[in-house]
């Protein structure tokens, strides 16, 4: 651009983009690997031109310049076309010649990236690093008055309950008058979360059940899998397999007509029904699959017309109070499987939790809440959503758990937080922490990207290109050019590693807490932290 | 580790014998607490065998209040035992004014009350002079049940067993449990000196309770009164018995599945297979961790003893018909009951339960593998 030209608002200079682009022409081989691989176009091979001036110092020499040209890699200064970090670049780059940098000083691009009137929407995360869940430290390590356990050759019996407990007298009269008591599945306290078919590609989905599939018939842990909403591939709903999932219906019911056609050829029952009522990453507002992804397949399968975005509705649109919204639908969903599969509504972290939780204890069909943080992620959302909306699960999880211990329930309506569970890489420490504070068990979803898939999203607004379907690693896109650099075999491996991994570090934690015959639901007295305002707040001990 | 000694035996015998054993164990306890309870009690007390007798230490103060208290609700003092302590103080024993031992009269309108209405009623006297205690500190009260006398107090014990006179010819007793405490996580508390009590059911263990948050939550959640305190992670054995045994109805062979549940593989082949798989997740919040020895009482006098899973606590049961001792180690046995036949001594595992039943004519162990006797 020339200094005298007028300037467009949004015109930037890389130095306003939060991600700069490193480039050493010397290392180039100009193979254009990195130009071809970047998924928005944020670098190009141009031409550049340079003037080059040739003086002496002698008086009759002739003095001239010339103008030269070379080929190079360029970053692109356009809202659209700013790098979002993800060094896929870095990855192909045979010489290590190009790496993205994150723009150290103030991101401008955020005040722009609103053209036409359309704010940001993104997937991912919030995008903070702070984490209370890593600050809290378990502190009740067993010495000698009680000695601490073997982790490594002990027995341990790390399963939790999910469905509706009776209390004891009321189950055992039951049990008596052969009445009818709620289903009751015992899982794997690590759950993955609700992520669709449709946000996820289908590589990456046929990985994470042939990677449950392994953990349940091989390895003996009974791993379980939230199918989110976009519904479930028919030949999955007719097999065996089916009872490791637990079917998820949201606002938008996507794919549920295939799935009721299905139920009278289902071979097992599914592990439950996740009703969804809210999403930690932006709480009050519906699921959303944007247009971009909503190709073939996935219109079948949620019974769509294809090429058109799906807004699912912030709330159940046939329903208007707490009363129709879960009890009614609660009642629904479990006469559909007979009474046999246990039904449980899954809420974002809010203020109101504990007004959705004390009426669930009065409904015998309830088995259970799902409560995610504000730090969960999203397949797409608007930024404003998940940067300013939500709460933090722990604080969270914690009221609602001494409310049921205030009215004896503990035991009998399980909780289930998600939402930035190991988002720094700390993912047993943080759920067994969020187990000790009440949960009865954890769900992920972003740490199994990272870890399953090589996700590269990070809490430094990293790629988060989730929502248009252009995902680097293949892990959220609908195309087959990326999604077939997703093994589903790989998946599956890691799933396994994953999953295997944190149960010896499970082990590792409530060992030295003297715990093994059962899962420390609510062990308390375990947990430290070095901030007494947070220590008073979630009533565990200050530390320092 | 606090050591334990019980006793069961057809004659009634003086508390000094548990003592005994205590003191010969004496290098795993600190003097930071005996506890003793006597049941199926002997001498004077065996004509008032319904008469509810009050166990507790009160200063000058609180014995009056307690008069007071007691005769508002209609209680008439029937027998009593005064415990005069020497004038010479002893390093370690604090100095209190009365160790009340006092058979009561019911009140007159009481004697049609069922078994049940008669529980709640004693206990809520109990819970209420606790209470009245807790204001001016002038009333520890241990128990106020038939049949039952509990003395707690700081020091060794065999010193405190001589400082209180133990020996006097109207204490004994047929069942007898002791505690040498070892001070571990917690402050030094009379009421955190086992064994505890509640409604006839009494336990004392040794080991900590790594699982005692949790238990504690779900009991003092269940709204029966009397499961509060809990100034010992160990008091919590005691009102999961009473909550197994009274509440759902259990037997004592249900005991061990409530607090340390088989795991998934054991349970499937158990003949009672579903009943107790529904045990095992309604009771999931009891579920001991350990590691914990609990020796216990039932209010028709059988005596047991349970381990946890893990099986990391010493226990041996051991003795001859008419007499059988439950100890922490073996050394406690012989001191007394040294004519034994020792090769019959039984050191429950981690599935056993060892009983001896009132007749005490042998020790029975129950596997948690056999079938139950289900409240069905």
């Amino acid at each position: 651009m020339s200094s005298n030209r007028s300037l467009e608002p949004s015109a930037l200079s890389l130095n306003d983009l939060p991600w700069q682009i490193r480039y050493s022409d010397e290392r180039c081989t100009l193979c254009g690997q990195c130009t071809a691989v970047c998924p928005v176009k944020a670098i190009g091979l141009e031409v550049f031109r340079k003037r080059v001036i040739k003086t002496s110092i002698r008086k009759d020499a002739e003095q001239t310049n010339s103008y030269d040209t070379f080929y190079g890699v360029r970053q692109r200064t356009a809202v659209e076309n700013a790098c979002i970090g993800c060094a896929m670049c870095t990855l192909v780059c045979p010489n290590d010649a190009i790496h993205p940098v994150k723009n150290p000083g103030l991101d401008r691009m955020k005040f722009h990236i609103n053209q036409q009137g359309v704010p940001r929407r993104r997937g991912g995360r919030r995008n903070v690093s702070a984490s209370i869940l890593d600050r809290i430290k378990f502190t009740r390590i067993s010495m000698l008055t009680d000695p601490a356990l073997d982790a490594g050759r002990h027995e341990f019996e790390m399963r939790t309950l999910l469905g509706r407990v009776l209390s004891p007298r009321e189950n055992m009269k039951r049990f008596r008058e052969k009445g009818w008591i709620p289903p009751v599945r015992e899982i794997y306290p690590l759950i993955i979360g609700g992520m669709s078919f449709g946000a996820l590609s289908p590589t990456m989905w046929e990985g994470l059940q042939m990677g449950v599939a392994y953990l349940n018939e091989e390895m003996g842990m009974p791993v379980r899998m939230c199918t989110g909403e976009g519904g479930c591939p028919p030949r999955l709903l007719r097999s065996r397999f089916l009872k490791y999932v637990i079917l998820q219906i949201a606002s938008g019911y996507f794919g549920w007509d295939e799935i009721i056609h299905a139920i009278p050829h289902m071979k097992e029952d599914p592990c439950a029904i996740e009703i969804k009522y809210g999403q930690g990453a932006k709480p009050g507002d519906g699921g959303l699959l944007m247009w971009h992804k909503v190709n073939k397949l996935i219109a079948a399968i949620r019974g769509v017309p294809q090429g058109v975005s799906l807004p699912s509705p912030p709330t159940h649109q046939t329903q208007y109070s707490i009363e129709e919204s879960v009890a009614k639908m609660i009642l629904s969903m479990s006469m559909a499987w007979g009474f046999r599969v246990p039904v449980y509504p899954k809420i974002s972290a809010s203020s109101t939790s504990l007004a959705v939780l004390n009426n669930l204890t009065r409904n015998d069909y309830a088995s259970g809440l799902a409560i995610d943080g504000e730090d969960g992620g999203t397949g797409a959302a608007y930024s404003v959503s998940m940067d300013h909306m939500g709460h933090p699960i722990a604080s969270c999880i914690r009221d609602n758990y001494l409310n049921l211990i205030k009215i004896g329930k503990q035991n009998e309506i399980p909780l289930f937080a998600g939402g930035g569970i190991g988002k720094n890489g700390n993912i047993a420490a943080n759920a067994a922490a969020l187990i000790m504070l009440g949960a009865s068990g954890v769900q992920i979803g972003k740490y199994l990207m990272q870890a399953a898939a090589g996700c590269v999203g990070t809490e430094e607004d990293r790629c988060n290109v989730c929502n248009v379907g252009i995902c680097p690693k293949g892990i959220t896109s609908q195309d087959p050019r990326l999604y077939r650099r997703l093994d589903p075999e790989d998946v599956a491996q890691r799933v396994v590693d994953l999953f295997v991994s944190f149960d010896t570090e499970l082990k590792k934690i409530v060992a030295p807490l003297g715990r093994s015959t059962s899962l420390p639901i609510g062990m308390s007295d375990a947990l430290g932290i070095d901030d007494h305002a947070v220590a008073q707040r979630l009533s565990i001990k200050y530390v320092v | 580790m606090c050591r334990l000694f019980a006793l069961t035996s057809q004659d009634p015998v003086s508390p000094m014998l548990a003592i005994k054993a205590l003191d010969v164990m004496k290098e795993g306890h600190d003097g930071s607490g005996m506890g003793l309870l006597l049941q199926d009690l002997g001498g004077p007390f065996e004509e008032m065998k319904d008469a509810p007798i009050l166990s507790g230490i009160f200063s000058e103060e609180g014995i009056r209040r307690l008069d007071l208290f007691m005769m508002d609700m209609g209680f008439l003092t029937k027998y009593k035992i005064s415990l005069k302590v020497p004038k010479i103080p002893v390093e370690g024993i604090p100095r209190r004014d009365l160790y009340l031992i006092r058979a009561y009269e019911l009140p007159e309108d009481w004697e049609n009350l069922t078994r049940e209405a008669l529980a709640d009623r004693l206990s809520d006297i109990r819970l209420k002079i606790r209470e009245m205690g807790e204001e001016k500190k002038d009333m520890m009260v241990f128990s106020f049940w038939p049949d039952t006398i509990m003395i707690k107090e700081i020091g060794d014990p065999l010193q405190l067993a001589q400082y209180l006179g133990l020996d006097r010819k109207e204490l004994n007793a047929r069942v007898i449990m002791a505690q040498g405490r070892q001070n571990t996580n917690y402050a030094i508390d009379l009421y955190a000196c086992h064994p505890f009590f509640i409604k006839g059911y009494s336990t004392m263990t040794n080991g900590e309770n790594t699982a005692f948050i949790p238990i504690k939550d779900f009991l003092s959640s269940r709204g029966i009164p009397a499961y509060t305190g809990y100034q010992s992670d160990s008091e919590v054995f005691a009102h999961i018995l009473h909550y197994s045994l009274v509440e759902l109805g259990l037997g004592i062979d249900g005991y061990k599945h409530v607090i340390t549940p088989l795991q998934e593989s054991d349970l499937v082949q158990h003949p009672d297979a579903v009943f107790l798989s529904h045990l095992k997740r309604t009771c999931r919040s009891l579920i001991i961790d350990g590691p914990n020895c609990v020796i216990g009482t039932l209010p028709d006098h059988s005596l047991f003893m349970v381990q946890d899973r893990k099986k990391l606590r010493p226990g041996v049961v051991g003795g001859k018909p008419g007499i059988y001792g439950f100890s922490s180690e073996i050394c406690g046995l012989d001191a007394v009951i040294p004519d034994r036949d020792k090769s019959k001594d039984i050191q429950p595992m981690h599935l056993d339960t060892a009983i001896v039943s009132p007749e005490r004519q042998e020790v029975n162990i129950c596997r948690q593998t056999e079938a139950l006797n289900l409240p069905l």
